[in-house]
């Protein structure tokens, strides 16, 4: 995973509660056996006017001119600003892949669904999460100002607008820490292998029916 | 020691470590696995030369890309087949139990691991697929991960986690005739709301849940991630451990009687507390039917579709604008004059056999509507789909026009052929009602079994209770 320090970023507005991971990435893209290589099918129904398939070449679809990320002055955006209950719906870890390979670093809303808040930071994406006078804020002036930069601290945690006032937000130590560092979970866990292996010495004592004999 | 909920119980007995902040490495007792989330999962553990922790806490079954007709062919699909072989590959070369797509067993994941005993209670389940909470409903804690928690539990059969709160919804009252699990677990989205639900495990209890059959209470749990909980759950009682019993992954003998000992405290203390509680009145639910594009938009069926001018949160009202336009439904409309296109019976969430008697019973002695183009039954597992057959269901379902398929996720998420085409309108028995879930362009109404049975011989959405 690569790590996350400090961004400045053009800001990309997705005004609606509820985006769900169906939406982010539908689920004729599932089919790929890969991690990569979804950015271009990222909200594909709301972004093409066609339907899309997995085999398509992307740059030959008509695409929606009225949808946001369409537009000219939102190209090259790297934090999304979005509303509440964001990621809800299907666990698809292809969502925050999605996002990532399109370019978003940064999410901001007022809420995320669960399980997608915590495939974000395992992916290297960082979701903030921000107050909802807060986020109003920001959409307002993201509508107002084209080419409206955040600069998103994770050190500090700080939000720094264009104007000179700060947001301050907060993120789990833990999951800091491994984004900041860049930190793959796996490895980590692995320094436990005593502490995993007592666990399950004692266990099998206490409930012997977790651990049978002839196995699954 | 203080008092504790079904939860808190759950949760500690499968803390391996804690960190100063809360945050805890948790094992998993019963890993589930489908095609679409474990490709990556395996191709990483490859890559990391790592093999599984347990291989035996594993169990696999491909669901979602599978063909509902003929299998003789295999699957038509190049890129589904892919994802089905990958599977069977990576089976093959780990060493997991997987139950291939022709064999009798080969069902939806979360239909399945109940049945086969491989979920028991007590458990700590998880799978990567966010309706795991399904299994929460044997008083286990199970929920849906990412795929690289998937290659985390394989690697190392651990979960970091942080504790979620605790959330009591309690049901209590008697559920009126013809109304189901999918009708309260329905109402109580649409009371908390999609994201009510968000950071919570919820515990559903009350007389209604516990009047409910087990795999009622699957019905229930399976929608807690709709109310924006990762995990749901009952408390065990005897249906539970008698559902248990003599299933093929059950304990037996003397460790099943050691097991039954135990997991009869597996359920909240009197004085536990609760960081939120919800109380619903059963015997005021109504079958209830979504109008919109999430689940929290659902009215009951003598309701008509709701106005947004009558909405005063900005966002919110937008949002139903948006869901009308989608679902091309004009506020005040009511709910009875929707017409369908398709009817789906099936997904983890109503395709167990008390799903399809119940539908049948419905249907038995009707005609599909000549306006409904077509109407699916799609059994949860292989064994489901054999078990209705020698009760004769399936004769009740053909005679009246539905399709008799083979099991697998099917028309829920369409990734197989099963799908709406674009306007089309389904009442569906499935989970999530959101903007091209069942195809480009489709338009899902969230039913219960027995209100979707009724909208096919009506050809529209009618109370159910009108025909029993
Ligand atoms: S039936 Fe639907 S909700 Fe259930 S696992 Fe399959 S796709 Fe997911």
């Amino acid at each position: 995973m690569e790590s996350f320090k400090r961004l400045t970023g053009l800001v990309a507005p997705i005004d609606r509660s509820n985006v769900d991971t169906d939406a982010i990435i539908p689920k004729q893209f599932l089919k790929s056996i890969k991690r990569t290589g979804f950015g271009p099918n990222l909200f594909d129904e709301w972004r093409y006017l066609d339907h899309g398939e997995p085999d398509m070449d992307n740059s030959q679809r008509p695409v929606n001119p009225d949808f946001v990320l369409n537009l000219p002055r939102y190209q090259g955006a790297t934090i999304l600003l979005a509303r509440e209950n964001f990621g809800s719906g299907s666990s698809r870890e292809h969502a925050p892949w999605a996002l990532l390979d399109y370019g978003f670093r940064v999410i901001i809303a007022p809420s995320f669904a669960d399980i997608f808040f915590n495939n974000c930071f395992i992916n290297g994406i960082l979701p903030i999460t921000l107050d909802e006078l807060a986020v109003d804020r920001l959409f307002a002036d993201v509508a107002l100002n084209e080419g409206y930069t955040l600069t998103v601290d994770l050190e500090t945690q700080t939000i720094s607008l264009p104007n000179g006032d700060t947001m301050n937000y907060k993120v789990d130590v833990f999951r800091r820490h491994c984004l900041l560092h860049g930190l793959d979970d796996i490895a980590l866990t692995l320094q436990y292998i005593k502490e995993i292996k007592a666990y399950e010495r004692r266990r099998r004592v206490e409930a012997p029916w977790l651990f049978p004999e002839e196995g699954l | 020691m203080g008092a504790k909920t079904l939860y808190d119980k759950l949760w500690d007995a499968h803390v391996v470590r804690e960190n100063d902040d809360g945050i805890c490495l948790i094992y998993i007792d019963r890993h589930l696995i489908h095609e679409v989330t474990s490709p990556q999962a395996f191709e990483g553990l490859r890559l990391a030369e790592r093999s599984p922790w347990r291989r035996e806490a594993n169990l696999a079954v491909p669901d979602h890309n599978v063909p509902t007709t003929d299998r003789s062919q295999g699957i038509a699909d190049p890129v589904s087949r892919l994802q089905v072989e990958t599977l069977d590959k990576n089976c093959a070369e780990f060493g997991i139990t997987e139950f291939k797509m022709d064999d009798p067993r080969q069902g939806i994941v979360h239909v399945i691991g109940p049945e086969e005993g491989a979920t028991l209670p007590g458990m700590t389940v998880v799978c990567g697929d966010s309706h795991t909470s399904t299994h929460g409903a044997l008083g286990a804690l199970a929920h849906g991960i990412g795929t690289s928690e998937v290659e985390h539990v394989l690697a190392t059969q651990c979960l970091i986690q942080k504790k979620s709160k605790n959330m009591l919804v309690s049901v209590d009252g008697d559920l009126g005739h013809g109304i189901s699990a999918k009708d309260i677990v329905l109402a109580i989205i649409g009371e908390i709301g999609t994201a009510g639900g968000t950071g919570y495990a919820i515990e559903f209890g009350g007389s209604a849940i516990e009047a409910l059959s087990v795999e009622g209470r699957m019905t229930v749990c399976n929608m807690a991630i709709e109310a924006g909980a990762r995990a749901g759950m009952v408390a065990v009682d005897d249906k539970t451990t008698e559902y248990v019993r003599g299933r093929p992954y059950a304990p037996k003998g003397d460790v099943w009687e050691q097991a039954v000992t135990a997991w009869k405290k597996l359920h909240s203390d009197v004085e536990a507390r609760f960081d939120r509680v919800i109380q619903l009145d059963a015997s005021k639910i109504a079958p209830q039917v979504t109008w919109g594009t999430t689940p929290e938009m659902v009215v009951p069926v003598g309701g008509r579709v709701p106005n947004p001018e009558d909405e005063g949160n900005v966002v919110k009202r937008e949002g139903m604008q948006r869901a009308l336009r989608y679902m091309g439904l004009q506020a005040g409309t009511p709910i009875g004059e929707i017409a369908l296109d398709k009817i789906f019976i099936g997904s983890c969430t109503n395709s167990r056999i008390e799903d399809l008697r119940v539908a049948a019973d419905v249907v038995r002695g009707r005609k599909v509507a000549t306006s409904v183009k077509q109407a699916l039954i799609v059994p949860g597992s292989g064994l489901i789909k054999r078990q209705a057959e020698q009760e004769g269901l399936d004769k009740v379902f053909m005679e009246a026009g539905f399709e008799w398929r083979e099991p697998g996720c099917s028309m829920c998420l369409a990734m197989n052929a099963d799908r709406l085409e674009a306007g089309e309108r389904c009442a569906s028995t499935s989970n999530r009602n959101f903007e091209g879930r069942q195809g480009h362009g489709g338009r899902t109404h969230l039913v219960s079994p027995a209100m979707a049975a009724a909208a096919a011989v009506t050809g529209h959405f009618v109370d159910v209770r009108a025909l029993l």
